[in-house]
């Protein structure tokens, strides 16, 4: 039999090892009988010679090897009983960790799905980002560089360690019945869902035979796009879908929870029948590239292989690609900054766990003491000190898996709220999810907190001085435990300060914030993209009457005030920077320095009620043709001019524009583009703006697919929308506005981060308070409880209730005035973490203490006053007669 | 009371195997033939026969079947199994190194004293 069988067949292994020994005994007997022996004294010294048949079967059932199982489950039903009989205090510490696990599995769960799962896709490890590089490129500020479309095809054919597949994004208006839809679409290449490993869940890829010109428009649908417009039905492959005034027909539909570059695109059409200008050069670096490592190759191989092809592209085409190469890096999911904010709530999440512990510690430490005697009793009956200490702690343990599992079962309830109130969009929402990742983070938090802070009172278990214990009736505190449990009130206090303080830190900043000025008059300012009508797109000239036309009929919607159209406004992601120089000699792109470009229509600055300081706004006659101008704000005038005065009417270059230079016309009011929360650290905080009449023919088109329309309105500006969507459909009922925004949406969405994060941090500081007091009420309460015949003696000896009650609260006072003081140090330390992670927040202030620490020094004070009170009610007479 | 020097560490063990090696047995006919071969010189505690069963059979060195004695009761066999065979052989040559180099250093003793 195998170790296994020896445990599961225990009561087998008992019956046999019975039978085995009766039998020894009563061959010997009955031999002993043979030789004349009286049945009783045969018995007896078969008993004799054997020794003791119960300490044989002691000793075989050791040598089973499965000894410590079973002892670990007598441990655990008699910790089972134990928590029984003890209801009240079972479930106050169950609750307790439950609310610590709970939410650290909550922060635990998101952290998982966003920061720490792999990309979902077979085998992620072999998956490469492959992009462009070049000596220049300021990768901080402007991310990755994508790769141009030849560049990717000559990648495609000359790698043997890697499969490289490529997509680009773009948008467009898919119309035919219904509402025309602003979509967004990946172009692909036909080999992207071969590299990636993913399989469609229906119809096919693309072939190669798609890939190329003159091909026939076949679209793969996104699984959204495709329940939302054939309500999941299978007709739709073969359908034809109308993308930009375009027939394609539906191949495949990709599987739920597809994801491409981190996002879902729509609908996805071949790469290679796009056959736009900027696919054609080496210039522009369109493509997002994603490769596989083929078998056997390694990443090394793959880069020193891709730094081949750079060289030669960079000696055949001098123009473009010299100083150009290519680099790959294991694929990462995109996920911003996002990582600081969650570890820093982990981290927050941490210490109300830390707290939630300390206190289930001290409820089990006062129980240890009361139980002083019970565990005395039982050494001195022969149970040794590491199998008492083993009890105790398989008590906590199971403690702490009770909480741990009711906290799971909050977190599985908590997560989808956490996720859906995130400001903006979580990146990587959809992976969060409970996996075997968070529940063994949740196991090993929950045994590891009921373990750890089982241990201080399982340690506690007797090792001497037996009769000492006995004798003392488990009345006496020792010194040590009173020690001990002045440290965890203590630290339960500084703990709770540390998160009072953030909090606090955070409401200042926020109110702080929302009082800015954002630069703009936000109050009744629509804000939409736009896109035109496809079919005016191929012409410079018919764009600019279609945005002419766009604004002229926007004008006459009742109740709009003034409309205007701009490329990027504030408090949105999205910008133009350029570099710019003040004279003609303009140094190289490196060394010029910022600033946001913005294309606008002359009303914009009405619209957005931005202030003029010098000069003039634009006017309809800033027009092609005419000299190139522009308006700068505050901080470019300083920075470039050395003040406002002295702006109007200089020059400014701006090389990457093509044309200027420009003559400053107006100075303008700086705008707090980044929001109100970011500005003020952001690194390129000048604005230029120029007129959209003047810009060239060649960036129509592209500027026109950015541009959006602000709508100043006399009413509420979201009645507004319907009857600007109506006259705004344009001729051919296809141009769509998207994206639709009050500007007073925008700017209090630029404070979103900071406001959830006060939320957090107020929910967590208040149950840090709460447990505070529950903690330190519980302790003085059980300290009170062991002194109530010292305090009948002081009063039968005359002590007036009011002695009494200070007798308490002095103990108390004492741990509060150390743990707000410890608690202040932590605090000055965490708020150096916050200041480096929560855009716009002030460094610690004093102020941020005063209003603080008094209310938790308050609420502790207020759980002590309660066992004082008691303790100066107690009756001598009961006091001394007991025990 | 007798005077018999207790069984050295380790040895009660091979002394079941070498028994047990003959055939089939129960515990008791082990512990008789044991007490039989050792009557006199040295002690084996019938207390500890069991533990050490159990211990050998735990290990793999025995197998045990329960079959019919002669007198028609159900006992307890064990047997050596394939393994304990080999442990048997392992520890039978290793007490005979042992015991001749401890015999040859007597001898050397009393030949020094000489």
């Amino acid at each position: 039999m195998n170790w296994w069988q020896r445990l599961l067949r225990r009561n087998k292994m008992e019956e046999q090892l019975e039978k085995e020994m009766r039998f020894h005994l009563e061959e010997h007997a009955n031999e002993l009988v043979a030789g004349g022996a009286s049945f009783a004294e045969a018995q007896r010294r078969a008993r004799m010679a054997l020794g003791g048949p119960e300490q044989v079967k002691e000793e075989c059932r050791d040598a089973r090897g499965t000894r410590w199982v079973e002892d670990f489950w007598q441990d655990l039903r008699y910790a089972m009983r134990m928590l029984r009989q003890r209801p009240g205090f079972a479930a106050v510490a169950v609750l307790t960790l439950a609310l610590g696990v709970g939410a650290s599995t909550v922060m635990f769960t998101v952290v998982n799905g966003v920061l720490l799962r792999p990309l979902p896709y077979p085998q992620p490890n072999r998956l490469v980002a492959v992009h462009g590089h070049t000596e220049t490129w300021n990768t901080k500020l402007y991310g990755e560089q994508n790769v141009a479309y030849p560049d990717f095809l000559d990648c495609r054919r000359e790698s043997r360690s890697l499969s490289i597949a490529g997509s680009i994004f773009n948008d467009g208006t898919v119309s035919g019945s219904g509402d025309p839809e602003h979509v967004e679409f990946q172009e692909i290449s036909s080999n992207l869902f071969d590299v990636l490993g993913v399989h469609l869940a229906q119809g096919r890829v693309f072939l190669t035979e798609d890939d190329r010109p003159g091909a026939a428009p076949v679209a793969i649908l996104g699984h959204s796009f495709w329940q939302r417009h054939f309500s999941g039905s299978a007709d739709a492959l073969g359908a034809s879908v109308t993308l930009d005034g375009k027939l394609y027909t539906v191949v495949g539909i990709t599987p739920a929870g597809f994801r491409l570059r981190d996002t879902e695109p729509d609908l996805m059409t071949p790469l290679g029948q796009d056959t736009a200008k900027f696919l054609q050069s080496r210039g522009p670096h369109p493509v997002g590239v994603v490769a596989r490592l083929n078998p056997g190759a390694t990443l090394t191989q793959a880069r020193q292989e891709l730094s081949l092809i750079g060289r030669q592209l960079a000696e055949q085409f001098k123009d473009t690609n010299a100083n150009r190469t290519f680099k790959a890096e294991q694929l990462q999911p995109r996920v911003g900054d996002v990582g600081s904010t969650l570890w820093l709530l982990l981290g927050a999440v941490g210490l109300v766990l830390l707290i939630a512990c300390t206190n289930v510690a001290s409820l089990l430490l006062a129980r240890a003491v009361s139980r002083e005697r019970e565990l005395a009793v039982r050494a001195a009956l022969g149970a040794g000190r590491g199998r008492l200490v083993r009890q105790c702690l398989t008590e906590s343990a199971l403690l702490g898996l009770f909480g741990g599992t009711v906290g799971v079962g909050l977190a599985a309830l908590g997560f989808q709220p956490f996720v859906a109130f995130w400001p903006g969009t979580l990146p990587r929402a959809e992976e969060v999810q409970l996996d075997w990742r968070v529940l063994l983070f949740s196991l090993g938090v929950s045994l590891a907190s009921g373990i750890l802070f089982g241990l201080a009172p399982a340690l506690r278990a007797p090792a001497g001085e037996l009769e000492q214990v006995l004798r003392a009736g488990g009345r006496s505190v020792l010194g040590s435990s009173r020690r001990l449990h002045s440290a965890f009130v203590i630290s339960e206090l500084a703990l709770a300060v540390v998160l009072l303080v953030a909090a606090g830190m955070l409401g200042r900043t926020l109110l702080r914030l929302t009082s800015l000025d954002p630069g703009v008059n936000i109050r009744n300012v629509l804000v939409s993209r736009m896109s035109l009508s496809p079919g005016v797109l191929g012409d410079p000239g018919r764009i600019r009457a279609a945005w002419q036309d766009v604004l002229e009929r926007a004008q006459r919607v009742p109740g709009v005030q003034s409309v205007a159209i701009v490329d990027t406004f504030p408090m949105r992601e999205g910008n133009n920077t350029l570099g710019y120089w003040p004279t003609a000699d303009v140094p190289p792109e490196k060394e010029r320095p910022l600033s946001l470009a913005t294309s606008v229509s002359p009303e914009y600055f009405h619209v957005m009620g931005i202030p003029l300081r010098q000069g003039r706004f634009f006017s309809e006659q800033d027009r092609m043709g005419g000299e190139p101008v522009g308006v700068i704000d505050d901080v470019l005038a300083q920075q470039a001019f050395g003040g406002g005065q002295n702006a109007v009417g200089k020059r400014l270059w701006v090389p990457d524009m093509g044309y200027g230079p420009f003559v400053v016309v107006g100075v303008v009011g700086h705008v707090r583009h980044w929001g109100l929360a970011g500005d003020d650290q952001a690194q390129i905080r000048a604005q230029f703006y120029y007129p959209f009449a003047q810009l060239p023919d060649k960036y129509v088109r592209r500027w026109s697919e950015l541009m959006s329309i602000a709508v100043r309105t006399e009413i509420a500006p979201l009645s507004e929308v319907e009857s600007l969507r109506r006259e705004l459909r344009g001729a051919a009922g296809d141009q769509v506005l998207y994206e639709v925004h009050t500007m007073e949406q925008l700017a209090s969405d630029s404070l979103a981060l900071q406001r959830f994060l006060l939320l957090l941090f107020g929910i967590f500081a208040s149950l840090a308070l709460v447990l505070a007091c529950i903690g330190i009420y519980g302790v003085l309460a059980y300290l009170t409880g062991q002194r109530v015949p010292e305090i009948g003696i002081r009063i039968a000896l005359g002590a007036r209730p009011g002695s009494v009650i200070w007798l308490v609260l002095r103990q108390s006072l004492g741990m509060i005035l150390i743990g707000t003081a410890v608690g202040t140090a932590a605090a000055l330390a965490a708020g150096r973490v916050l200041h480096r992670l929560v855009e716009g927040i002030q460094p610690t202030e004093f102020s941020t203490f005063a209003l603080t620490i008094p209310v938790l020094a308050m609420a502790a004070l207020f759980a002590s006053f309660l066992p004082a009170r008691r303790a100066s009610r107690v009756d001598p007479v009961v006091a001394l007669r007991q025990d | 009371m007798q005077l018999k020097s207790d069984l050295p560490q380790g040895t009660l063990d091979l002394l079941i195997l070498k028994v047990i090696a003959l055939g089939p047995v129960h515990g008791y006919a082990i512990a008789q033939r044991l007490e039989q071969v050792s009557r006199h010189v040295v002690q084996v505690p019938q207390g500890s026969l069991y533990p050490a069963l159990h211990r050998l059979e735990n290990r793999g060195l025995l197998a045990a079947d329960w079959k019919e004695t002669e007198t028609g009761r159900e006992a307890k066999f064990y047997r050596l199994t394939a393994k304990g065979r080999g442990q048997l052989e392992a520890e039978t040559a290793s007490w005979e190194r042992l015991t001749g180099a401890v015999a040859l250093i007597l001898k050397l003793a009393e030949g020094g004293a000489e």
